[in-house]
């Protein structure tokens, strides 16, 4: 009797799972589908770009100064013991580039934005708005889902290649103070190791990032339910699954991009 | 001669109509008709399907069985392209009026003007607005935002907004819900303002008996999941079952 209950409540997680997969896929294609096709609404992609990016700015500033710095600070020692301290601006502009950059910008950007879009959609489906674009004949997924998602895309690359250059001169800031090594010399040494395959992955770990937290806080707050408690949950939601795609993706990019590196 | 032709024309038609929401059997045979300038007033207990009803008959929800037949057309046949086409001619307000919050009033007015009526100058846009608002009086509020709103001007921006698309069938869900006495009789007065100006059918879904007596060319009271009764106000109240009687005993009429 009682594996015939664990059996309904396994089966029950089971079809759910896989609903939530399909549901999943089935928002996804809907996205390219709507994306590509009527009129762009592109005064709200514009005010999107605008929310998502220059309201970022400033969090992305500090977190990637702050980042540059401590990780300058931090790999000191080990270079030290070396005698390598030299190293530290080629060491560090790898880092930034091949990986640090892209995931702070996409980790901030996921709490950020993810949740803000999240809530916002959510709360326009629990109290009808969505309903009511639709009831008046205006395509909602278009107007609101489409112009998200691309912001989110086009915004995170650039804000990417801003807490690049951010945490460069923080990096810089730590460098010229204990070893006052020039403006000019930190940057020169800093680039020499830079490829464009590092440039390249770079751009397209930022697209995917941008993409997922614009995708996943979108389907969540689009697809909430249950009042304001599912606003909650769908903000909540929208952070959580998209850091460990973004986790995921890193992975698999960074593989990809091994794959090329001679 | 020509008003009665007019008047007999059904433009919303249920026929044995059936929903359900997994265990929960919520429309079980629901039939029917809305004349053609006819306020029709769908009287229940709150969880009875009223919602789900109008819900049907624009196309946010789909019968599980049965027919809902709107300005001739079988909603659930439709398909993206025609049920847009049909949403035009339907107007919705809802419950909680369902403003876009991040936009002004006037901004929530142009938003389905400006995306479905093609060839409209910034001065057609400005004029369709302003006559809208001032018909459902409320001119002055053009630049305030939804939040800036009392509960009452929220349902009558509402309103006005499915207005400015001159629509011919007018769906109200709990028009007067959470409003004092004043204004729900400001609401019902606008309800017959619409319906004399614009010539629209109208469905208004209300468990209100002031708002039904008021705005309601004939009522129809939905129990257990199918209409028991419709006829005008005092037909329907005219009852032996104890169903309907205690609906109205609890109201505030008696």
């Amino acid at each position: 009797m009682g594996s015939t209950n664990k059996d309904k409540v396994f089966s029950k997680g089971l079809d759910s799972a896989f609903l939530a997969v399909y549901n999943g896929y089935n928002f996804f294609t809907r996205f390219f589908r709507e994306a590509f096709r009527g009129r762009m609404e592109l005064q709200e992609l514009v005010k999107q770009c605008y929310a998502i990016g220059y309201k970022s700015l400033f969090l992305i500033s500090l977190t990637g100064f702050i980042t540059g710095m401590v990780f300058t600070k931090q790999s000191r020692p080990s270079l030290a013991e070396f005698g390598a301290t030299s190293w530290l601006p080629s060491l560090v502009s790898i880092a930034i580039v091949r990986a640090l950059a892209a995931l702070v910008t996409a980790l901030i950007c996921s709490g950020k934005v993810g949740s803000s879009i999240g809530a916002e959609l959510g709360s326009m489906r629990v109290t009808e708005q969505i309903d009511a674009m639709e009831v008046s004949a205006v395509n909602p997924f278009k107007f609101l889902v489409v112009t998200r998602v691309l912001a989110s895309t086009i915004t995170i690359p650039i804000l990417v290649f801003y807490c690049t250059l951010v945490s460069l001169l923080g990096a810089f800031l730590n460098v010229t103070l204990n070893e006052g090594t020039s403006f000019r010399a930190f940057f020169e040494n800093a680039f020499e190791q830079i490829t464009f395959l590092d440039i390249g992955t770079s751009v397209a770990k930022a697209v995917a990032y941008g993409f997922t937290i614009g995708i996943v806080g979108c389907y969540q707050g689009y697809n909430a339910s249950k009042g304001t408690e599912g606003v909650g949950k769908a903000a909540n939601s929208a952070v959580v699954i998209s850091m460990f795609l973004i986790f995921i993706e890193e992975v698999i990019i960074v593989q990809v991009s091994n794959y090329f590196r001679i | 001669m020509e008003e009665t032709a007019k008047n007999t024309e059904p433009v919303i038609s249920i026929r044995d109509l059936y929903k359900s929401f997994g265990d929960l059997h919520v429309l079980q045979g629901v039939n029917l008709e809305v004349l053609k300038g006819e306020n029709v007033v769908v009287l229940g207990r709150s969880g009875t399907g009223k919602s789900v009803l109008i819900k049907i008959i624009v196309g946010l929800l789909t019968q599980d069985k049965g027919e809902c037949n709107v300005l001739g057309k079988e909603v659930s046949s439709l398909n993206e392209k025609e049920l847009r086409d049909l949403r035009l001619k339907i107007g919705f307000s809802f419950q909680n009026s369902a403003l876009y919050d991040s936009m002004t009033v006037r901004e929530n007015l142009e938003f389905p003007l400006v995306r479905n009526v093609a060839g409209l100058s910034k001065a057609d846009v400005k004029e369709k607005v302003e006559s809208v608002l001032d018909a459902v009086g409320l001119l002055k509020t053009i630049n305030q935002a939804p939040s800036e709103l009392s509960g009452g001007q929220r349902k009558r921006i509402g309103i006005a907004r499915t207005l400015i698309l001159e629509p011919e069938i007018m769906l109200y869900d709990e028009p007067t819900a959470g409003l004092d006495p004043i204004t729900c009789i400001e609401i019902n007065e606008l309800i017959n303002e619409v319906q004399e100006k614009y010539h629209t059918s109208a469905i208004i879904i209300t468990h209100d008996l002031t708002c039904a007596r008021q705005t309601g060319d004939r009522i129809a009271m939905l129990l257990d999941g199918h209409f028991t009764k419709q006829g005008t106000f005092e037909e329907v109240f005219e009852t032996q079952d104890d169903r309907i009687k205690s609906f109205y005993d609890y109201n505030f009429i008696k």
